[in-house]
């Protein structure tokens, strides 16, 4: 799927090209453990401009959820489902998301997901699924 | 010290022609709006020492913003000690406290705010070729990138997210959000700009096709193409006005206390409202009771019902309760909404809507769709997802 995508930088590139191995990976403060997402060069907490980059195990709960109508892309075709998810180490970070696999009806709220990822050029999108799907080869596609 | 808001007034306003796709100049929508403030106000562009608009000229903004504060002055020859603009302030409504301000500190007698949009034409423009969209390829940044690449690419989803956990959370159910469309399309019956004036039930609002769940399109508002324009006087000089006395101002809210994302801070109330809203109240000692009228920012249904309920309207998670039938919140009503039908029926005059019907209202010249019992009080709200503001006004005194 032809989707809009982030111009990468030195600030965002390893975020968006994480998925190539598969795993999630954010920003963490080296002095105090906060994790800071959208990634900026300090910690909200305790000030420090110390970070590093880490994985995550990748599971997070949807914490807000909404199925788009409406086509604002050409290329993407709805109905598609987006959500808000918290990641499982600092519900404090978030994601906007989409979640796949999962049929309208079973989408709640507080449900547990996990990432998947969707290769689209240089990018590696972040998507989340229910606990327990088995990804199909080429999730995300529609 | 007596507080900043009441050095000023709004002695002065005018709107230009609203309409969807009027395929006119946006700088002649302006203009139309500017000279009628003035002349209403009683002044020619002489007395105009102070120039204010959101969002100014953005650059690939497209029918967002229709002039920015530089074109005018210069189109009108307008010569100010002060002039300003930006996207990046609390709101739309930011604008006329930035006016405020520029009154209470000496630095002008008389600003002219405008806000303009021509979001109806632009579009229309793009789909017939005569403006090519730009940025067509280009990849994303600034906040953008973490929301369009899933195809949340409109407000009305970033919104919705936000609807579904407060439906979640707190048990609002569609029949209670629509009471603010209906009530909406119910006044801007009355009101001779609105865009959208045809009837509207509750089942038309429950049976409109779904944009994103749980907003369906009456939870949006109307682009259209429109110019509102104030004068914020000085006291001292509001007397050379042609009322006399304008519009008081008795508190702001400006506050800006939480993060300034679409998902990173609360959850249940967009955020860009509590601030605002607290630091209103910590401003007046009036109170929920004293108001006998409110002008909510209705961008979406969901806004209005964000800043009812920061607002202090009714207790938390209670605004579907208080919206339930719409009587609380009809003309005759115990707390009028959005008495010119809003942004959801009137059009998305962005903001200054409010502020404008807030106006026409405490100086009771709204005619057919005139709040009863002379109103002395109103709050004007912009905002609600990105930073936004509030007002209390007083009827002249």
């Amino acid at each position: 799927m032809k989707r809009p995508l982030p111009m990468l930088t030195e600030v965002n590139r390893f975020f968006w090209t994480s998925g190539a191995d598969g795993k999630l990976r954010f920003l963490r403060c080296s002095a105090c453990r906060n994790y800071i997402h959208p990634p900026v060069p300090v910690c909200d907490k305790c000030l420090s401009m110390e970070q590093e980059v880490v994985v995550v195990c990748g599971r997070a709960t949807l914490v807000a959820v909404t199925v788009n109508h409406q086509m604002w892309i050409p290329t993407i075709e709805p109905p598609y489902v987006v959500g808000i998810v918290e990641i499982e180490e600092q519900p404090s970070v978030r994601l906007t998301t989409n979640v796949v696999d999962c049929a309208e009806a079973d989408l709640r709220i507080g449900m547990a997901l996990e990432v998947q990822f969707e290769e689209c050029e240089d990018v590696f999108l972040p998507m989340f699924r229910p606990v327990g799907v088995v990804a199909k080869v080429g999730a995300g596609e529609r | 010290m007596e507080k900043f808001e009441y050095s000023s007034a709004v002695t002065g306003f005018g709107m230009s022609d609203i309409g969807r796709r009027l395929m006119r100049d946006p700088m002649a929508l302006t203009v139309d709006a500017s000279l009628a403030a003035i002349a209403d106000a009683g002044l020619t562009r002489d007395d105009i020492d102070g120039v204010c608009t959101y969002p100014g000229m953005v650059p690939g903004a497209g029918g967002f913003s229709g002039a920015g504060a530089h074109d005018l002055i210069d189109t009108l020859r307008l010569k100010p000690n002060w002039h300003n603009s930006g996207l990046e302030q609390a709101g739309q409504l930011g604008s006329i406290v930035a006016a405020m301000m520029a009154v209470a500190t000496g630095l002008c007698r008389h600003v002219l705010c405008f806000r303009t949009v021509w979001e109806a034409t632009y579009v229309q423009l793009q789909r017939t070729g005569q403006i090519r969209h730009s940025g067509g390829g280009g990849r994303l940044s600034g906040g953008m990138e973490w929301r369009i690449p899933y195809g949340a690419a409109s407000a009305a989803n970033w919104i919705a997210l936000y609807c579904s956990r407060y439906m979640h959370d707190y048990g609002l159910t569609k029949e209670q959000l629509g009471q603010i469309a209906v009530n909406g399309r119910k006044n801007a019956a009355l009101t001779p700009y609105a865009v959208y004036k045809d009837p509207m039930t509750l089942d038309d609002y429950l049976n409109a096709r779904l944009v994103s769940t749980p907003l369906g399109l009456y939870d949006c508002d109307v682009p259209c193409d429109a110019s509102v324009a104030f004068i914020i006087s000085h006291k001292d000089t509001a007397k050379d006005c042609r009322r006399g006395r304008g519009v008081g101002f008795e508190a702001v809210g400006t506050a800006n206390t939480e993060r300034v994302s679409w998902d990173q801070g609360d959850l249940r109330y967009l955020t860009g409202i509590d601030g605002p809203a607290k630091m209103l109240w910590s401003r007046t000692d009036l109170r929920q009771k004293d108001i006998d009228m409110v002008q909510l920012y209705d961008g979406f249904s969901f806004n209005a019902l964000c800043w009812l309920e920061k607002l202090g309207f009714c207790g938390e998670g209670e605004a579907g309760a208080f919206l339930e039938g719409g009587q609380r919140i009809a003309r005759d009503g115990e707390l009028p909404l959005n008495t010119n039908g809003g942004q959801l029926s009137a059009g998305r005059l962005h903001g200054y809507g409010f502020l404008h019907e807030a106006c026409v209202q405490l100086l009771g010249e709204a005619g057919a769709r005139q709040v009863p019992n002379n109103p002395q009080t109103a709050i004007a709200t912009s905002g609600g997802g990105v930073p936004g503001s509030a007002l209390l006004l007083t009827a002249p005194r």
